[in-house]
Formats: C-alpha cells, sequence, structure tokens
C-alpha cells in the first residue's frame, strides 16, 4: 500500500487554529501528566531500590527529597498523580456513554483542574502534619 | 501517487483484525487497577512523611504494603507503556524512529517495572 501521507490531501487545522477551550486544554494536560508520570517513575524506582539497599543509600534519597528540589519535584509529581487521576476517572464516565453534554463536559475538566490543585494541597498539608509521627 | 482516497476508506469493508480493541482495553482495565493503588501509595507517601529509615522499611516491609506495591508497579508499568506508545504513535511520524522509540519504550518501562518489583520483594523478605 503507497504511504497515505504522500496523498496530496488538504491537511486539517491544528492547535493554532481553534479557539482554547477547558475540555482541550485539559486532554492536552492529561497527556503531559502522563508523560511526566512516566519519567517521575525513576523517583518511585529510585525510592524503593534505595530503600532495598540500606541506610546509606536511603540518607542519599533522602538527602534529595528534603532538598528544596527535591520537595518541587515531588510536589509536581503529587498533583500529575492526581490530576491524571481525575482525568482519567472522567475517561471512565465518557467511556459508559455520559457526560458528554458540552455543559457537563466543561464542569467536569473544571472539576479536574480545581480539584487536582485542591487535593494536592491537602495531601501536603496532612503529609506535613503527620511529619514524624510514625 | 494521486490517490485523494483517506486511509479509511481505503480499508473499510477487508475487516477487523479483531484485536483492535486489546490496546484500549488493556490501558482501562490497569487505569482502573490503579486508582485504588496509587490512593495506597500517596497515603503510605502521607503516613511516612519524615520517618526515618527502619520505620519506612518497616511499614513497607509489611505483606500487605508489598503485595499492594507489587501490584501498583505490574499495573502502573503497564499502563504507561500504553500510554507512552500512543503518544509516540501520534508524535513519531518517521518509520525508523517510530520504531526505535517503541522499543526503547517497552525497554524503559521494563527496566523500572523488574527494578521496582526486585526492590519490593528485597524489602518484603528483608534480607
Amino acid at each position: 500500500m503507497a504511504d497515505p501521507r504522500q496523498a496530496a490531501r488538504p491537511l486539517s487545522p491544528h492547535l493554532q487554529i481553534y479557539r482554547l477551550t477547558v475540555t482541550m486544554v485539559m486532554s492536552i494536560v492529561h497527556r503531559i501528566t502522563g508523560a511526566g508520570l512516566y519519567a517521575g517513575t525513576l523517583l518511585l524506582a529510585w525510592w524503593l531500590i534505595a530503600l532495598a539497599s540500606g541506610p546509606d543509600a536511603y540518607a542519599v534519597f533522602e538527602g534529595f527529597i528534603g532538598s528544596w528540589f527535591g520537595r518541587l519535584v515531588l510536589f509536581g509529581y503529587t498533583w500529575a498523580l492526581i490530576h491524571h487521576m481525575l482525568g482519567g476517572i472522567r475517561h471512565f464516565i465518557w467511556d459508559f456513554g455520559k457526560g458528554f453534554e458540552l455543559r457537563t463536559a466543561d464542569l467536569m475538566a473544571w472539576g479536574t483542574v480545581i480539584g487536582s490543585v485542591v487535593l494536592t494541597v491537602l495531601v501536603w498539608i496532612a503529609g506535613y502534619s503527620m511529619m514524624g509521627a510514625l | 501517487m494521486a490517490d485523494m482516497r483517506t486511509p479509511l476508506s481505503r480499508v473499510i469493508g477487508l475487516g477487523s483484525a479483531k484485536s483492535g480493541a486489546h490496546h484500549f482495553w488493556l490501558q482501562r482495565v490497569t487505569a482502573a487497577a490503579n486508582v485504588p493503588l496509587a490512593l495506597f501509595l500517596i497515603a503510605s507517601l502521607v503516613a511516612l512523611s519524615g520517618a526515618d529509615y527502619a520505620t519506612v522499611r518497616g511499614y513497607l516491609g509489611h505483606p500487605l504494603a508489598v503485595i499492594a506495591l507489587l501490584a501498583l508497579i505490574l499495573s502502573g508499568v503497564w499502563h504507561m507503556r500504553l500510554g507512552m506508545q500512543v503518544i509516540i504513535e501520534d508524535y513519531v511520524i518517521a518509520e525508523g524512529p517510530k520504531m526505535l522509540s517503541l522499543i526503547l519504550n517497552i525497554f524503559f518501562s521494563a527496566a523500572i517495572g523488574i527494578a521496582c518489583i526486585y526492590a519490593a520483594l528485597k524489602i518484603g523478605f528483608g534480607s
């Protein structure tokens, strides 16, 4: 079969043509957070391997994650995880054929972005209030 | 080739390969599993904040924690492999780089999965 990309058909309009909508942005952010979580598994792997290796290796990990940069990365990871989770739940609702009305879809998209920020902050407040509790 | 037909019109009526939904289905099954498993991870991280090495080791060394970790790792890396595959297929157009990216995606996911599983087992068996 010939390469379909060689057909001299007009291309469909791309991102710069459309007016930004919240559902569209959340779709893009869902993909970006997914890719971020993909890279973030390196952090999870480092954590588990350091823990399995012993106190010295774990101290190196703690040194990183306890620094302001490590905290920032972990905060971003928390937000990405929660955002991707809420976005995934939105997709599940759509999978059942529900929530396609414009108003509902917009509300769910706003719910994803607002919910993800609120939940992330709550998780971090809980984390700091649990500091050293165990 | 001056064929103006769309890719869809070229293949329509040829029948399906009978496996088109496999990727989608596993994406959703692993996604469903990831929800409670990721919540376990978040709850654990909150509970363990500021904890020292022995405490974290003791917490994650519990059989139930190891089992949940293993489930999270398996479901997670599978899910992310499927997701990254779609991203690659969308953006990497040239056949060679696309094939290479798809293979590297599998290698990366497998490496993360194997490393995390080994570490979780070692934490669990306590050696």
